[in-house]
């Protein structure tokens, strides 16, 4: 991955976005390096909202933003660097799967053939080449996500930015998206994924932003804005062979919030103010009590519990 | 640059085209097109079965000169062109498929420019069509006299005149209503708004006589229809504009609403009201 300069970079600079009255986001200052970004939050929280900005289907009300160093002012520059599955599920009527991506493709001023090479590129990376000669409409809802996926991707942006790109994928589809949001985000391009599915976030994302109200709660490394959630003691699991003497010896030290015994009777999961405290505390009373211990893992580092903590709601999907 | 411009513009012709060009969303449109046609079809049989005589070739061409003004000029066109060129913004607005568009790198005014030559391809192929179909069907059933009437007499001229002005309202038209279509979340009021001006332009006072499609266009035409009683003492004659000012004045008009239209689109955003 190369180092992030200005010009790989998506910078937004105390962006607001008003509808009317009703507010879309709020001073948001942001900068999102290449790799796979989350936007995570609830419905209305401005998730899509800062999709659209970046990709210039709908101008601030008042900020700045930059796409790589690209104005969304210029489409004629930025559309060539970004491409955006957008959330609605509409297509051009009467238009094969393989007349959507190749008619669009042609207005790039890409020759035919170039259009047909990546025409058939791009159906083949979402399994859509056998159908490519049917209708759009007669596409089931996974078949036309996967298209909408096709024809964001069709002219290898820099920038892929998918409004929930997860929904109505079966779970072998699902796993294969995934796969290739990976795969795009290790070669170095921005990938910017919007999901309700928090646990599948957590599995693809480098970063993650979090959203609530129209305002970003949190931006970063998931576990690094773990670490910044002060006011929420951590959670660790530890897998050991004495889980109750270590649980006494812990509380005797005064270390601990709370702790709970694991039902296999091999694990303790306890909540501390100090990890880094806990974690010095635990060398030594392994080296004293000689206790085996089989693994220690933060248990709350993932977004859905970062998510729990600052925006609250349902863990699991929101 | 010009050659990309050149290929992005047919490019959304050819979108345009395949997607909107014979499709059933548009059925009425075609029915408005092809009504004259139908009913100079059933004159022609009716005329033919009957024998000549019950009416003259003279006669004919004033109701042909009637269904051009009252029908294509003042009632199929017009809807047509609301119905296909309101349509290429709004229509993609209301079907939220018009972000496809803005997320390519195409200038906006290259987008506009290729969704008028769209429509207008549309539009001159069925009411310039129509026009053409329905003057040579409306004289038929006179058989060797109408064909030499438009041959040798003033037939042939007065289907020039006639495809000539057909054409220059679809092209008039289409940019009024392209940009009713862009500026406008129900181009129906801006339309009903047009159709009572055009309509009312008889009886407008001289000066705004002249700020209509419609004024222009008759103008141009080879036969003129007098208003009939007790409407025509309501109205206002006009000098006639010549052809070397109406023709080039409408173009200008219909460019100067295209340019705008572009730079409208340019600041359009795509938020499908949400």
């Amino acid at each position: 991955m190369s180092p992030a300069t200005g010009e790989n970079l998506i910078t937004f600079t105390n962006v607001s976005r008003f509808y009317g009255e009703v507010l879309g986001v709020n001073k948001v200052s942001l900068t999102i390096p290449p790799g796979v970004t989350s936007l995570v939050g609830p419905n209305g929280s401005g998730k899509t909202t800062l999709m659209n900005l970046m990709t210039g289907l709908i101008r601030p009300s008042q900020g700045e933003i930059s796409v790589l160093g690209i104005s969304p002012e210029d489409p004629e520059h930025l559309c060539r660097a970004v491409g955006y599955c957008a959330q609605f599920d509409n297509y051009p009527k009467g238009l094969t799967g393989y007349q959507f991506i190749y008619s669009f493709l042609r207005v790039y001023g890409m020759s035919h053939e170039e259009c047909d090479r990546r025409t058939m590129a791009a159906l083949e990376t979402v399994g859509l080449v056998d159908a490519r000669n049917r209708q759009v409409a007669a596409y089931s809802k996974g078949m036309r996500q996967r298209v909408r996926l096709a024809q964001a991707t069709a002219h290898e942006p820099q920038v892929l930015v998918l409004d929930e790109p997860l929904n109505g994928l079966d779970p072998l589809a699902r796993a294969e998206a995934i796969a290739l949001f990976e795969q795009w985000g290790a070669k170095g391009r921005h990938v910017i994924v919007s999901s309700h599915i928090l646990h599948e976030v957590d599995r693809i994302s480098d970063q993650v932003i979090l959203l609530s109200q129209g305002y970003v709660v949190a931006e970063g490394q998931i576990q690094s804005v773990r670490g910044e959630v002060k006011d929420q003691p951590m959670q660790i699991l530890v897998r050991c062979d004495h889980p109750s003497q270590l649980a006494a010896r812990l509380f005797t030290e005064n270390h601990l919030v709370e702790a709970k015994l694991h039902t296999d009777g091999h694990g303790l999961l306890l909540r501390t103010t100090d990890a880094d405290g806990f974690y010095l505390l635990l060398n030594r009373i392994v080296i004293e009590t000689g206790l085996i211990v089989e693994s220690v893992a933060p248990a709350d580092d993932d977004v859905n519990s970062v998510y729990q903590y600052l925006i609250g709601g349902e863990g699991g999907t929101v | 640059m010009m050659n990309l411009w050149m290929r992005q513009i047919a490019s959304v012709l050819r979108l345009e085209m395949k997607k909107t060009f014979l499709s059933r969303r548009g059925w009425w449109v075609y029915f408005l097109a092809l009504g004259p046609v139908v009913l100079t079809l059933l004159h022609w049989l009716i005329g033919t079965s009957r024998g000549a005589g019950r009416h003259t070739l003279g006669e004919d061409s004033l109701v042909f000169a009637g269904l051009f003004h009252f029908y294509y000029l003042r009632l199929g066109i017009f809807f047509g062109c609301v119905g296909i060129f309101s349509n290429l913004f709004r229509g993609e607005m209301l079907e939220k498929t018009l972000h496809y568009y803005y997320l390519t790198p195409l200038r906006r005014e290259l987008l506009v420019a290729g969704k008028y030559i769209a429509g207008l391809g549309t539009a001159l192929f069925l009411f310039v069509g129509s026009t053409a179909i329905s003057f040579l069907l409306i004289g038929r059933h006179f058989g060797a006299a109408y064909t030499d009437y438009i041959l040798h007499g003033p037939g042939l001229s007065q289907l020039g005149s006639y495809m000539l002005v057909a054409a220059l309202a679809c092209v008039g038209y289409g940019a009024v209503f392209l940009m009713c279509g862009i500026l406008f979340r129900n181009p129906m009021i801006p339309a009903a708004v047009v159709m009572v001006w055009e309509n009312l332009n008889p009886f407008l006072p001289t000066v705004l006589k002249k700020i209509s499609v419609i004024f222009y266009l008759k103008n141009l035409c080879p036969v003129e229809i007098p208003i009939p009683p007790p409407f025509n003492v309501m109205v206002i004659d006009a000098d006639p504009t010549p052809f070397w000012i109406a023709v080039p004045g409408l173009l200008a008009l219909s460019l100067i609403l295209l340019v705008y239209s572009g730079l409208s689109a340019r600041h359009t955003e795509i938020s499908y009201g949400e």
